[in-house]
C-alpha cells in the first residue's frame, strides 16, 4: 500500500471581480492531479512557475485550501489536516525554498528549531536543549551555534536549520519545496548529499518539488511532470529522461543544457526538432483549453497525459 | 587570429569596509575578442559580478586600478561624461532579474526607447517608435505594437527578459555583457533565451561575457570559459578543454558538485568549507588551498601566477599535479561513481 | 479604473453610518447638557426639566439619532443652543475660512517638503541631509500648539509683522482688492506655524521613498544605458518617489484637521477647529456633532482622495 495517496486533489482559487468583488470565477491551480508515493522513497513533482506544483505541496501540510480531492497518509484520511490528530501533523513536515527568508532572523537557533517541538512536545528547558544540540550535530553544525542567529550562518548551513527545524520531530514524510533552488552549485551538493544520508538514516519519505531537472533526477525514484495545474506525465527517472511520451515532457527534457560542450550542435538541432514536433502536434495532445488530457499507462510504471483511444 | 575587443589589464576593484580596502577583483587580467562568448564561472562571492560592473563603470563606491581598454579607449580612466557615451551604446548588459531591472513605473516602449534617445540625440519620436518595434520583434515578442504600451508586471517573466535585452542591444553594442540572464527563468524559457542570445551575436558580431554559474549554460554557450575564485581566474580555457581536461582543483570540484542528468551519481562532490567573505579573503598563496586541506602545502606555489600549460590554457598555482579528490583519488570521480 | 473608485466609495457609506452614530452616542454620553451651566439660585429646576422634555433631550438615544440623521440628510444641523441660529449657517460663516486655512498650508508643506526631501534622499547621510532630518526630529518632537505660541509671541506680538488674531480686518468690503489682502496676511503665520511643524512627515516619506529608489535594479539598469546622472534621477528616481507623495496627499488633510483645531485656537482664528472647541465647552451639542461630523467625513474622503490618486498613478494598481 503507498504510504501517501492524493486522489484527483483539485485546488481553485477565486477570482474577485465586478462591483462587489463577487467571484466571478477559479482559477485552477490544481486541476486534479492523483499520485502516491510509497515509504522511504522519493517523489519528485517538477513543472515550470505556474504549474501548481508547489501549491499542491503546500496543500498537502494544510497551507492551501482543499477544493476536492482526497490526501491519504499511511491509510489515514488527511484531506483536512488542520483538523486532524496532533501526531499526524508531527509527521509530515516541510523544507521551504529560501533559507534567508524562511528562518525569522530575530530569533535565535535554538528557538528555531524548537518550535516544532514546543508546539507539540512537552520538553523542560533542559531537555529540549539537549534535543536542539543533538539535531544540530545531525545536520552537521556544531551544537555549540545554538545561541546564534541565522544572519551568522551561510546559505547551506540556513537551509540545515530548516532542514533540522523539520525533522525535530522525527516526520515520516518531507515536503521539500524547491530546498536548492537558492544555493550555490557546490552547497546545493551539500545540502542534497545530506538529504539524501538523512533519508536511510530516518527513514524518510521525500515529496520533492523542484523545476531543475537535473537535481530532481539525482534525487528522485518518481517523477509526476507537472502542467498548468494537471499532470501530463509520470513515470521513473528513467521513464522521464530517457522515454518521455508526452510532447510537453520532451520538450522540457530537451531544454535541460548538456555539460557536454562537444554535443551542442547535436543538442541545438534536437530542440529544433522537439520544437517542430511541439507546435506540429500540440493539438494532440493538449485539449481546446490548452490542458492535459487525463492520464493513460503505457506501462507498468510510465503513465501519459492523452487523449481518450479513438 | 582573433580580433581582439576589450583588453583587461591588471584590473583590481576595492571596496572599503571601515577603514580598509579589500579588492573583489584582484589584479586581473583578461582579453575578449570579437564574435566570441567569453564565460565567467564561480560561485557567489568570487567577483564575477564585482567585474562585470567594473567593466560597465557601475560601481559608485569601489576604488579601480587597472586598465579596461576598449579600442583606443581606457574605461576605467574615464571621466562620468565619456562613459555614459560608451555605456548603452558600445558596451549593453543583460541583467539578472528582469523583473527588478525594469522601472515598474514606466511603458515598455520607454524603457527601450531611451537607451535610443540617449545615443542618437537626432532621432523623430516616430523614428522611434519604429526602432523600438523593430527591436521587439527582433526579440521575439509577439504583438509589439501592443507591448509598447505594457508596464513590466503585464509580462512574464521570459518576455521581461526579451525587453531587458532588447534594451541592451537597441545600439548594437559590440560587447554585451550577460549577469547570470536565465539565472530567474525557468528550463524551457532559458533555452529560448540562450539561442536568442547567441543568434543575435551572430547578426550583430559582437563579443559577450557571459557570466553564469550554471555549468550547462557555460557548456552550451561558451567559446572560451575563465573559472574564477576569490577575485582571480585560476583557470582560463577554451570550452572544450575546460570540459574534457580541467586542471584546478577548483574546476574540477565545480564539475563533480553539479548533479548530472546524463550520468547516475549517489553522491555529489561537496567542497568543503565556503566561500571567504571579502574581508577574510587569503590574500596569500593559493586561495583555493584552505578548501582542499588534504593536498600537501608544498604543492602550493608561494605566489600562484595563471601559467599557459598548453596554448591557450591557463592554470594558476601548481597545485593541480598533485590534486585528488579525497574520497577515492579516483580522477574519474565525476563521470562515474 | 472607475470601477476601483466606485467600490472605494460605496465603501464610504457604512464608515460614514458609523461614524455619524459614534459621534452622537459620544457626544451624549458626555456629562451635563447645554442647560447645565445655568443652574442658578433663580432657575426652577423643574423648568428646566420642562425645556429638557420639550426639547426630546429624555427620549432613547436612537429615537434621537433618528430624529437628528433625519435632518441631516437634508442639511438641517439643527440649530444653535448657543448662538441662537441654524447650526448650518453657523458653520457656513466659518467653513471656507478653514478650507482656506488648510489649502495655504498644503501649498506651505509641499514647498518646504519637497525640495528638503530630495536634498535629504539624494544626499543621504552626508551633512546636507543630517541638517534636515535635524529639523524633521525638532518638528516631530515640538508640540505644535507650543509652537503655534512661540511663532504668535515672536511675530504676532514682539515683532509686530503679523495679525495676532482673526481672519480679516473688519470693516472691509467683501470682494475688494484689500479684503482679498487682508484675508491672506491673516493666513500666512497660522498656516506658516503649521506646515513647518506637520511637513517632517512628508519630508522623511519623501527621503526614505528617494533612498529606496536610488537602490532599485532598474537604477543600474538606466545607468547602464547611458543616462547621465542627472537623467537618472529626474526619469527614474524623482518619478518614482514623488508617485507615493502624491498618494499621500488625502492622508495629509487628516492631518491638517488635527492641526487646525490647535491654530484656530491659537491664532483666534474664526474657522471649524474654534468652533469645534467653543462648542465642546459650551455643551452645543448640535454644534458638537455637525463640527465633528465634518471632520470625520473630510478624513474619510481624504483616505478616498489618497487611494483613488494611488490607483491612477501607480499602473500596477490602475490595470485592474
Amino acid at each position: 500500500m503507498s504510504y501517501l495517496e492524493v486522489k484527483d486533489l483539485k485546488i481553485h482559487f477565486p477570482i474577485k471581480g465586478g462591483l462587489f468583488s463577487r467571484t466571478v470565477g477559479h482559477i485552477k491551480a490544481v486541476d486534479g492531479v492523483s499520485f502516491s508515493l510509497d515509504k522511504g522513497k522519493t517523489y519528485g513533482l517538477v513543472g515550470e512557475s505556474g504549474s501548481g506544483k508547489t501549491t499542491t505541496g503546500r496543500s498537502i501540510i494544510g497551507l492551501n485550501n482543499i477544493t476536492s480531492g482526497q490526501v491519504l497518509f499511511d491509510g489515514v484520511d488527511i484531506t483536512n489536516i488542520k483538523r486532524a490528530k496532533s501526531d499526524v501533523r508531527k509527521d509530515i513536515q516541510m523544507i521551504f525554498q529560501d533559507p534567508y527568508s524562511s528562518l525569522n532572523p530575530k530569533k535565535r537557533v535554538i528557538d528555531i528549531v524548537s518550535e516544532p517541538l514546543r508546539n507539540f512536545e512537552n520538553l523542560t528547558r533542559k531537555e529540549e536543549r539537549k534535543r536542539v544540540q543533538e539535531l544540530m550535530e545531525l545536520v552537521g553544525l556544531s551544537p555549540e551555534s545554538i545561541l546564534k542567529y541565522p544572519h551568522e550562518f551561510s546559505g547551506g548551513q540556513r537551509q540545515r536549520i530548516g532542514i533540522a527545524r523539520a525533522i525535530a520531530l522525527k516526520p515520516k514524510l518531507i515536503i521539500a519545496d524547491e530546498p536548492v533552488s537558492a544555493l550555490d552549485v557546490s552547497v546545493q551538493a551539500q545540502v542534497l548529499n545530506f538529504m539524501k544520508d538523512i533519508q536511510k538514516e530516518l527513514d524518510l519519505t521525500y515529496l520533492f518539488i523542484s523545476h531543475d531537472l537535473g537535481v530532481i533526477k539525482h534525487m528522485c525514484d518518481q517523477i509526476g511532470i507537472m502542467y498548468k495545474g494537471r499532470y501530463v506525465e509520470e513515470g521513473t527517472a528513467d521513464d522521464i529522461f530517457f522515454n518521455p511520451q508526452h510532447i510537453y515532457t520532451k520538450r522540457l527534457v530537451a531544454a535541460i543544457p548538456d555539460i557536454d560542450p562537444n554535443k551542442r550542435e547535436e543538442k541545438r538541432k534536437f530542440r529544433e526538432e522537439v520544437k517542430a514536433e511541439y507546435e506540429k502536434s500540440y493539438n494532440d495532445y493538449f485539449d481546446e483549453e490548452g490542458l492535459a488530457y487525463k492520464l493513460q499507462p503505457v506501462s507498468d510504471t510510465h503513465l501519459v497525459a492523452l487523449p481518450e483511444k479513438g | 587570429m582573433a580580433e581582439k575587443l576589450l583588453e583587461i589589464k591588471n584590473l583590481t576593484t576595492s571596496f572599503r569596509i571601515k577603514d580598509d580596502y579589500y579588492a573583489a577583483v584582484d589584479n586581473l587580467s583578461l582579453t575578449v575578442n570579437k564574435n566570441e562568448v567569453l564565460a565567467i564561472v564561480g560561485e557567489s562571492g568570487c567577483g564575477k559580478s564585482a567585474l562585470a560592473f567594473s567593466i560597465m563603470g557601475l560601481h559608485t563606491r569601489a576604488k579601480i586600478d587597472g586598465d579596461i581598454l576598449y579600442k583606443d579607449k581606457n574605461i576605467a580612466k574615464m571621466s562620468p561624461a565619456e562613459i555614459n557615451k560608451v555605456r548603452g551604446k558600445d558596451l549593453g548588459m543583460i541583467f539578472q532579474d528582469p523583473l527588478t531591472s525594469l522601472n515598474p513605473l514606466m511603458e515598455i516602449g520607454d524603457q527601450i526607447g531611451e537607451t535610443l534617445i540617449l545615443h542618437n540625440k537626432n532621432l523623430s519620436k516616430n523614428k522611434i517608435r519604429e526602432k523600438v518595434l523593430d527591436l521587439l520583434n527582433k526579440v521575439g515578442i509577439p504583438r509589439p505594437e501592443y507591448v509598447i504600451n505594457q508596464f513590466p508586471h503585464e509580462l512574464s517573466g521570459g518576455m521581461r527578459q526579451r525587453v531587458v535585452i532588447a534594451m541592451a542591444i537597441a545600439n548594437e553594442p559590440e560587447l554585451l555583457i550577460a549577469d547570470e540572464p536565465t539565472t530567474a527563468l525557468d528550463v524551457t524559457i532559458q533555452s529560448q533565451i540562450l539561442e536568442l542570445i547567441n543568434k543575435l551575436k551572430n547578426e550583430m558580431n559582437s563579443g559577450i561575457i557571459l557570466i553564469t554559474h550554471d555549468l550547462g549554460v557555460v557548456a552550451e554557450m561558451a567559446d572560451r570559459v575563465a573559472v574564477m575564485y576569490a577575485g582571480q581566474i585560476v583557470e582560463l580555457a577554451d570550452v572544450k578543454t575546460l570540459f574534457e581536461n580541467p586542471l584546478h582543483p577548483y574546476t574540477r570540484s565545480l564539475l563533480n558538485s553539479v548533479p548530472n542528468a546524463n550520468e547516475e551519481q549517489d553522491k555529489l562532490h561537496v567542497i568543503q568549507g565556503i566561500v571567504p567573505s571579502l574581508q577574510n579573503l587569503p590574500r596569500e598563496g593559493c586561495r583555493f588551498s584552505a578548501r582542499i586541506p588534504w593536498v600537501d602545502e608544498t604543492a602550493h606555489e608561494a605566489h600562484p601566477e595563471l601559467k599557459e600549460v598548453t596554448p591557450g590554457h591557463l592554470v594558476r598555482c601548481t597545485c593541480y599535479k598533485h590534486f585528488s579528490f579525497p574520497d577515492d583519488s579516483k580522477e574519474e570521480q565525476h563521470v562515474l561513481s | 479604473m472607475w470601477k476601483f473608485s466606485v467600490r472605494r466609495t460605496l465603501i464610504m457609506i457604512p464608515q460614514l453610518i458609523l461614524l455619524s452614530i459614534i459621534i452622537f452616542v459620544l457626544a451624549q454620553l458626555m456629562p451635563g447638557d447645554a442647560l447645565s451651566g445655568q443652574i442658578g439660585p433663580d432657575v426652577d429646576p423643574a423648568r428646566l426639566d420642562e425645556i429638557r422634555e420639550e426639547m426630546g433631550w429624555n427620549d432613547p438615544w436612537y429615537e434621537q439619532y433618528g430624529r437628528w440623521v433625519g435632518g441631516v440628510v437634508k442639511g438641517d444641523f439643527g440649530d444653535s443652543f448657543r448662538f441662537k441660529m441654524p447650526v448650518s449657517e453657523l458653520i457656513g460663516q466659518r467653513i471656507m475660512n478653514t478650507v482656506w486655512l488648510s489649502i495655504v498650508t498644503l501649498i506651505l508643506t509641499y514647498l518646504i517638503a519637497i525640495p528638503l526631501g530630495i536634498v535629504s534622499g539624494r544626499y543621504n547621510d552626508t551633512w546636507k541631509d543630517q541638517l534636515v532630518t535635524g529639523y524633521t526630529y525638532v518638528g516631530f518632537a515640538t508640540p505644535l500648539f507650543i509652537f503655534a505660541l512661540v511663532m504668535l509671541w515672536l511675530f504676532g506680538f514682539k515683532l509686530g509683522w503679523f495679525p495676532t488674531s482673526g481672519s480679516v480686518t473688519p470693516g472691509l468690503v467683501s470682494g475688494t482688492f484689500e479684503h482679498f489682502m487682508s484675508k491672506v496676511y491673516h493666513l500666512i503665520l497660522p498656516a506658516f506655524s503649521m506646515a513647518l511643524i506637520t511637513t517632517y512627515s512628508t519630508i522623511q516619506y519623501l527621503r526614505n521613498e528617494i533612498v529606496d529608489t536610488k537602490q532599485k535594479d532598474f537604477i543600474i539598469t538606466a545607468r547602464a544605458k547611458g543616462a547621465s546622472e542627472k537623467r537618472v534621477y529626474n526619469r527614474h528616481i524623482l518619478r518614482n518617489s514623488l508617485l507615493p507623495i502624491a498618494a499621500f496627499f488625502g492622508y495629509e488633510i487628516t492631518g491638517l484637521i488635527g492641526g487646525s483645531i490647535f491654530i484656530e485656537n491659537i491664532f483666534g482664528f474664526p474657522g471649524m477647529g474654534q468652533l469645534l472647541v467653543e462648542s465642546i465647552t459650551l455643551r452645543d451639542y448640535s454644534v458638537l456633532t455637525a463640527t465633528t461630523l465634518l471632520f470625520g467625513v473630510a478624513s474619510i474622503v481624504g483616505a478616498l482622495i489618497s487611494d483613488i490618486i494611488l490607483s491612477i498613478v501607480d499602473p500596477r494598481i490602475r490595470i485592474k
